[in-house]
């Protein structure tokens, strides 16, 4: 219980400073559409819709690198991950609860994402959309990760894609994969172990991130 | 409390400590003082567990829960209120009757009537004065205070002299200063850095 009340104050205070801030979410949403429009007229006129589906999963890798970006902006401008740091509660309770503010960003921008690549593009199937809430699992996770591994460093803004896009060729694969295929339970299950997986990894070694 | 035998460190082929001694009992006051550059900040981040050391031995007893740390920056957010910026810490540190433990502070450190201001919008002292507010919001058994009289104006430092006055004895207290006079008769201990 101690350890859920740490993961939600500090949820709720990431939510906050990127509400207040008002740069993150604004971002996202633009990006992502103006994606959707850039796509809509490269594509040639008669494209199959799996080349469509292709670039959802592009769209939506990057729009979440760039609010991904942004998440220990706070913590290094201001320099307060040393007090959180130096605070008794479990360390991965900072990871988890900026994951978790990240995952409501990154969500609430495909609530406007979704039905804009409905409208330029084609109907997701159900599949589609459950990939889509398996890989934000697995971005925001392995993402929250890699920017706190990043922000430590001089060459943060480089490193951050430079390690997260390795890392999110599963969940490409897999979202593609369960978007077009008829059966897509194995690819749906793929996530979720890589959600599964990658979660425990972090959450377990994110001390040694943060620690000195 | 904290026990340190030959102490450094050594930031790359850098080194910024080297060889300090220091015995800090219980209840003690050490002051810490040296030109820039000689390895206070380093020092006092090694003792508050921010850093570790290359060489030698670090022994302190308390636990991080324990201590308070104050650096050169205020370690709050400034897109939040000087009360969110309590509560939270607050809430982590699973301070007992938070919000009067909050109240009481804002009030002592003349910040109550601004509590729900962002802090960017307070000055670079009221900042620092919030930064106390936070070090001492958990009652910490071990205070490690890195030039805490930087920024404030001379009723926030006449405030943070009858703070320490009061803690004398009952806490323990490592506070690096440039003006060593100031705090003088509080201390029980001094250690000179040399660069």
């Amino acid at each position: 219980m101690t350890y859920a009340r740490d993961v939600g104050a500090l949820a709720r205070k990431d939510l906050l400073l990127q509400l207040r801030a008002g740069d993150t979410l604004p971002a996202m949403l633009i990006f992502v559409v103006a994606t959707f429009v850039v796509f809509h007229f490269a594509l040639p006129s008669g494209s199959s819709d799996l080349a469509a589906t292709g670039l959802l999963w592009v769209a939506l890798v990057f729009t979440a690198l760039l609010g991904l970006g942004r998440a220990f902006v706070p913590e290094r401008e201001q320099g307060v991950l040393d007090g959180l740091v130096l605070a008794p509660c479990d360390r991965s309770a900072i990871w988890l609860g900026k994951a978790i503010a990240m995952l409501v960003f990154l969500v609430a921008a495909e609530v406007v994402a979704l039905p804009v690549f409905a409208l330029f593009f084609h109907q997701l199937p159900w599949a589609a959309v459950v990939g889509v809430v398996l890989a934000d699992l697995g971005i925001c996770t392995v993402g929250t990760f890699v920017g706190a591994m990043a922000v430590a460093t001089r060459a943060r803004d480089l490193l951050m894609p430079l390690l997260f896009l390795p890392l999110a060729i599963p969940l490409v694969i897999g979202g593609v994969g369960a978007s077009v295929v008829s059966g897509p339970g194995r690819y749906l299950e793929f996530l979720a172990l890589y959600d599964a997986l990658f979660a425990l990894l972090c959450w377990a070694s994110f001390e040694y991130v943060v620690a000195e | 409390m904290l026990h340190a035998r030959r102490l450094g460190k050594r930031f790359g082929e850098k080194r910024v400590l080297r060889g300090v001694d220091l015995d800090l009992e219980h209840g003690g006051f050490l002051v810490v003082t040296g030109p820039n550059g000689s390895g206070k900040t380093t020092l006092l981040r090694i003792c508050a567990g921010l850093a570790r050391p290359t060489e030698g031995d670090l022994e302190r007893t308390a636990t991080r829960a324990r201590i308070g740390y104050l650096g050169h920056e205020p370690l709050v957010y400034r897109e939040l209120t000087g009360l969110e910026n309590l509560d939270l810490y607050g809430k982590l540190y699973r301070v007992p009757e938070r919000r009067e433990r909050v109240g009481m502070l804002l009030e002592r450190f003349g910040l109550w009537e601004a509590r729900h201001q962002r802090v960017g919008a307070y000055s670079r002292g009221m900042t620092q004065r919030l930064a106390l507010c936070r070090v001492l919001l958990h009652d910490p058994a071990l205070l490690v205070l890195d030039e805490p009289y930087t920024a404030l104006d001379a009723a926030g430092a006449e405030l943070l002299d009858a703070q320490l006055a009061e803690l004398r004895g009952e806490r323990t207290c490592l506070v690096s200063t440039h003006d060593p006079a100031r705090i003088e008769p509080l201390q029980t201990a001094a250690l000179g850095l040399v660069a």
